[in-house]
Order: C-alpha cells, then structure tokens, then sequence
C-alpha cells in the first residue's frame, strides 16, 4: 500500500504501542494477531469470551466480599489471641499521620479492584445476554483499562506472604477462609484477564452501539 | 495480521497523515480530536509526555530519601523500642536465615526502584540518542518497567498487615512509621511517570532513519 492512495479508515488499525498500520483482518479464534514491527499483541480473540468474562467477573466479585469480611488471619502471642480481617488491615493505619496510607491500601486492595470488576460487568454483561451495550459503556470500559494498573490484589497476596515470615518467630499464626477466598480471587481475575482482549471489546462496542 | 506496509519504510499512521487512537487501535484523519470507537483523546504524538514523566520522576525521587531514612516499622517489645528502615528490615531477615524472604523484599523494595529509576531516565533520554541501543530492546525495558514497578507496594502492604495483626498491649505492638508514606507516594509517583511515557516515541527514530 503507498502513502498517496486513498485510505480506507475502517479497514485499517494502528498498533498502539508503535503506531504501525496494519489491515484490520478476521482474526481467527484462539490465535493471536502481533504488530509487525514492535510484536505488542494487537488481538487474541476467545471463544465465548463474553460469557466467560462475565462468569469469572461475577466470581471475583463475590469472593471480594467474602476475602474482605471473612476472618483472614488469627495471631497467636503470649496466649493473647487476635483475629483480623481485611477491614483490619485497613483501618489499621486509621489513626493519626498515617491515616491517608490507609486510605491508599484500602484504595489499591479492595476498592479499585472492586470498581473495575464492577465497570467490565457494566460493559460486558448486556452485550453478553442481549446484544446491545448500556449507555456509557464505553467510559465504563475506559476507567476498567486505566484502573487496570493500580488494582494490586497479588501484590497484596505476596505481601501477606512475606508478613507471615516476619512474624513467624514473635507469634503463631492460622490461615483464616478470608486468605483462601483472596488467593482464589487473584486466580480468577487473572483467568479472567486471559479472556479479555481490548481491541475485540471495543470493536464490538463499536460495532453494537447506537449511531 | 498482514502489515500495510510491507515494502520500506514501516508504514505508521503519523506518516500516512492520520491519527491512531492508543487505547482502542482505531485509525482517524489527522484533524480529529476524539476517538469514534472509544472516546479517547486523539494525539498523533503525546508532546507533553516527556515534561510530565520527568516530573513525576523527580517527585518520586524525593519521596524515596526520606522512605529510606526514616523507620518502616516500629516495633515495641515490653516497652522497649526497635525501628527498622526498608534495608534494616531486610538486613534482619537475613540474620533470622530467612534469605529467601529477605531476597524477595530486598528485590521489591531496592532494587526494583532504583532500577526502575534509572531504566525511566534511560529510557526518557534515549528519545533523543536514537542508536544507543536497538528499540525492541528499549521496548522490552518499557514493558518491563510497566510491569514490575507496581510489585514495590509490596513493602506498603506488609507494614498494613503487620500493624493490624500485631496489636497486643505493651507485650508486643508493631506501628507504621512515616516512611511508609514515602515509599507508597514514591511507588505511585514512578508509576505515574511510566504510564506519561509515549512508546511511539521509541519507534520514531526507525521511521525517520529509513527515508
């Protein structure tokens, strides 16, 4: 293709890691589309990948409620005994100076993850059961993409990890279910992540939304 | 995915006189200013990208002085006070034998920062100095860079659970201290610089050398 000829717009899609254009082809299910020059993956469609996305989402979302409320760890010292759920763990720096860091880690473990689970359902779920997207789900998909890097719930997971040794040696501990529901919780939304890939949920909402 | 520009030079949407969106790949005429497929904010190239990774650099590397210099934790063991800064905490876990632990706290919380400073800075100049070093690899470094960066809030998260599991009177009590804050607003802040990175800007160069 050179430069001068007339560019059909809609048959076209740019990489948007290196800009390079290439022609927007079916992509066939269960293969992988890569950028010629920058080899970023443009697009890996799934079979059935509404249906699942909503399926794994709406997992994540209960077991959210379940890691946050259910006990997560019991600590043992000096015969004094002490249960502490995820809530704890935010309120415990809700005192004095370092009030904002708990508003920060409860931001970054439970309430974006939440937010953005809650924004792909918006999105995804009424294209999955009928056909057509609910008003404003472009924006709601666009804060899912931009809230993407700040949900940390595995960081959060390889964290506790690392408590747990540190105080290996000043206190016994126990595993409560909330643990358990919370590493279930990274595994689902990672599985969930593999289904979703963006240039196909944009082109279907553009695809499906109204003129 | 067949490339539309197969024969030389690489064939990007800025050369063909257009605009691609970096969210959703959709390819539009140069003079449009919001994406038709995803409402994006279209920008052939992000001019001011360099201004803001720069300054959110700098901002996270005054923030990691004192996330350094101060105490992480403070821990009272009958009335008796310890602190420990992030590179204390990692020195006494080794001491207990811990070197695994010790391995993965020490690689999240030094040397992912302090490279990932330097790997930005690398990255942030190297626009300029397009052949210091071949742009799959300088894209590698970015992707990377993106990736690994959030993994630092890992320190920030074993302060939080610690401080809510560790609560038992004057027996043994662990408290946050005030570089926790620093070293979360630190993280936050190289992270917000690598997401003000344009990649574009690395794939530039290979367009303006093949004429």
């Amino acid at each position: 293709m050179k430069p001068d000829e007339p560019l059909d717009l809609d048959s076209l899609i740019a990489c948007p890691v290196c800009d390079l254009l290439h022609t927007d082809a079916v992509i066939p299910v269960g293969s992988q589309a890569r950028c010629h020059r920058c080899h970023t993956v443009l697009m890996t469609p799934r079979s059935q990948a509404m249906t699942h996305i909503v399926m794994l989402a709406t997992t994540s979302l209960i077991l959210m409620v379940a890691a946050v409320f259910f006990p997560f760890l019991d600590v043992t010292a000096a015969g004094l005994e002490r249960h502490s759920s995820v809530m704890d763990t935010i309120l415990a720096f809700s005192t004095g100076l370092l009030m904002p860091l708990s508003f920060a880690v409860a931001a970054l473990i439970v309430v974006l993850p939440t937010l953005r689970l809650v924004a792909i359902l918006y999105t995804v779920t009424p294209m999955a059961i009928a056909y057509k997207p609910w008003p404003h789900a472009k924006a709601a998909f666009r804060l899912a993409e931009s809230l993407q890097p700040w949900s940390m719930a595995e960081i959060f997971i390889v964290g506790v990890a690392v408590a747990l040794v540190k105080i290996g040696g000043l206190a016994t501990l126990k595993l409560g279910p909330a643990f358990w529901a919370f590493a279930a919780l990274v595994i689902v939304t990672a599985l969930k992540d593999t289904f979703m890939c963006k240039l196909t949920v944009w082109k279907t909402l553009e695809h499906r939304s109204p003129r | 995915m067949e490339n539309a520009g197969t024969s030389q030079p690489p064939l990007t949407a800025r050369a063909a006189g257009l605009v691609a969106c970096t969210q959703c790949g959709r390819v539009h005429d140069a003079e449009t200013a919001e994406c038709r497929r995803c409402g994006s904010v279209l920008k052939s190239r992000d001019t001011t990208s360099l201004q803001r990774v720069m300054a959110w650099w700098v901002a996270g590397l005054i923030m990691y002085i004192p996330a350094n210099l101060y105490p992480m934790l403070r821990t009272t063991t009958l009335g008796k006070d310890t602190s420990n800064t992030i590179v204390g905490g990692v020195i006494e876990l080794v001491k207990h034998g811990d070197y695994g632990v010790g391995g993965i706290v020490f690689l999240a919380s030094v040397i992912v920062p302090v490279g990932k400073f330097f790997a930005i800075a690398y990255l942030a100049f190297s626009v300029h100095r397009p052949d210091t070093m071949h742009n799959k690899a300088r894209q590698h470094l970015y992707e990377v860079v993106e990736f690994i960066g959030r993994w630092s809030m890992m320190d920030v998260f074993v302060v939080a659970i610690l401080t809510a599991l560790v609560q038992f009177n004057i027996v043994l009590a662990i408290h946050p201290g005030i570089a926790a804050i620093c070293f979360a607003l630190s993280v936050a802040f190289t992270m917000l610089s690598a997401q003000s990175f344009d990649p574009r800007l690395i794939w530039d160069a290979d367009e303006a050398s093949q004429p």
